[in-house]
């Protein structure tokens, strides 16, 4: 047995013993799309016990982006002279007006890049495009649109704007908690957020909601070890703030992108899908910096826009219902032809479920394809 | 969206360095984690070091990120 192996099945063992002794079952709450993925298909769900349930929260940034800010984007990328650039993960997911990957079929210019200064290069090299660089992101992604902000304003460009729609964790997770209409015994902190904003952000839900807080990476073995953590932590009724990926996360993070990201922007209220407008939980562009503003060079507003009929996102993001308990899951909506974005991205909870977790639903074979082999335990 | 894999700094210049992803050359911004320099490992986002990695925990620890990454897990 590899040691990490070993390590992986140490950790589970924790997991069992300390849900042993829990007074009560136990629900802890992943906050990063990374996680989601990163836990069903290490086989983890099907190694916890009844009385420990692992959900996910308001984790992936395409999922919790409202839908009126996806209608913009959309808008935006269908108006003449206009070049969209935007993160692949954000290309398929629909609005009023279909999706990006249709308005590129209809002749918008969309293009998909991997990286923020790819847009920047762009609108130096192409001075009679006017380009629109889609920033979504959490703070993981957020430094690099203050990036690209201060180099396009170092190169004096004046086509390149962003259309900023970046969420802060920490509101959104106290948002959830106020609203009380999701019951968690803790958290799961994502790792690589809190490799920019330091594990210290988490210590206000320690301290005012008394919950535990485990900062976790994303091995098998150290999603694991921080479930079997926070397992523990609910058994002794003890809320504490734990670091369990020190290898990436520091108390205090990355102050250099935290400085970045503080010159170039403010926070705002921003809405979220499934849990409306959070006060202090998006960003907006400092005045300095407006000139990059998207929305306002453009003087397009969020509309108030519906959701797909029927699709629960909101409730699954909130942790409100489980995908299957959306009618449309897995029946009208599948990876193939999503209906919400959290069937869009592959980090979304609903596409994680159609691909580690159909419990029995029917799939037509054609899509068999682009699902995964069914959990597996590889833990 | 928040998937940032591990890789090793390859060579530096300025603002940017080229590291060995996979085994590919790939030029990444090092505006975040200035200090870095040939040799040292950093965890790479969306074209952005952001953070620099200690020595002794690598590769084997870090299976999962690189597969999820290779498997198109997002960003
Ligand atoms: S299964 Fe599809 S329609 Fe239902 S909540 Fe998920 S994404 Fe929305």
């Amino acid at each position: 047995m590899t040691q990490r192996l070993a390590d992986s099945h140490a950790a589970i063992e924790r997991l069992l013993d300390a849900a042993k002794a829990l007074p009560k079952p136990a629900a802890f709450m992943e906050i990063c799309g990374t996680h989601t993925v990163a836990a069903f298909r290490c086989g983890l769900h099907s190694l916890m016990p009844a009385n420990v349930k692992l959900v996910s929260g308001p984790g992936c940034p395409v999922c919790v982006t409202s839908q009126g800010d996806i209608d913009m984007l959309i808008e935006l990328a269908q108006r003449p002279g206009v070049t969209l650039c935007t993160y692949g993960d954000m290309l398929r997911v629909t609005g009023a007006k279909g999706s990006l990957e249709e308005a590129r079929s209809g002749g918008a210019d969309v293009r998909v890049i991997y990286c923020s200064l790819d847009a920047v290069k762009l609108a130096a090299a192409e001075p009679k495009r006017n380009v629109v660089f889609a920033a979504v992101g959490f703070e993981t992604t957020t430094p690099a649109t203050a990036v690209a902000v201060l180099e396009a304003e170092r190169l004096g460009l004046t086509n390149f704007t962003a259309l900023v729609s970046h969420k802060r964790i920490l509101p959104a997770m106290r948002a959830l908690l106020d609203s009380k209409q999701v019951n968690v015994d803790g958290f799961m902190c994502p790792g690589h957020v809190s490799a920019i904003t330091g594990y210290a952000t988490f210590a206000t839900i320690v301290r005012r909601y008394k919950l535990p807080c485990v900062v976790a990476g994303f091995e098998d073995v150290q999603i694991a070890a921080a479930l079997a953590k926070l397992v523990e932590l609910a058994r002794d009724r003890k809320a504490s703030l734990e670091n369990l990926y020190p290898q990436v996360v520091s108390r205090w993070g990355n102050r250099r992108a935290q400085n970045l990201m503080r010159r170039v922007f403010r926070p705002v209220d921003a809405r979220w899908r499934g849990l409306g407008m959070i006060p202090d939980s998006g960003l907006a562009f400092r005045s300095r910096f407006s000139r990059f503003d998207a929305q306002s060079r453009y003087k397009i507003t969020p509309i108030d826009s519906p959701e797909p009929p029927g699709c629960r996102c909101g409730d699954v993001i909130t942790a409100r219902c489980t995908p299957a308990e959306c009618k449309l899951f897995a029946i009208a909506c599948t990876p193939v032809r999503p209906i919400g974005p959290c069937m869009v991205s592959s980090e979304g909870t609903c596409q994680a479920w159609f691909k580690y977790k159909r419990q029995g639903k029917s799939i037509a074979a054609s899509e068999d394809a682009v699902a995964t082999p069914s959990q597996e335990a590889r833990l | 969206m928040c998937l940032a894999v591990p890789a090793q700094v390859k060579s530096c210049d300025g603002n940017n360095a080229v590291v060995d992803l996979h085994g590919n050359r790939v030029r990444v911004s090092t505006v975040l984690v200035p200090e870095v320099k040939e040799g040292d490992w950093v965890l790479v986002h969306a074209g952005f070091a952001i953070q620099q990695l200690s020595a002794e925990d690598l590769k084997e620890t870090w299976a999962v990120l690189d597969d999820l990454e290779k498997k198109g897990g997002g960003l």
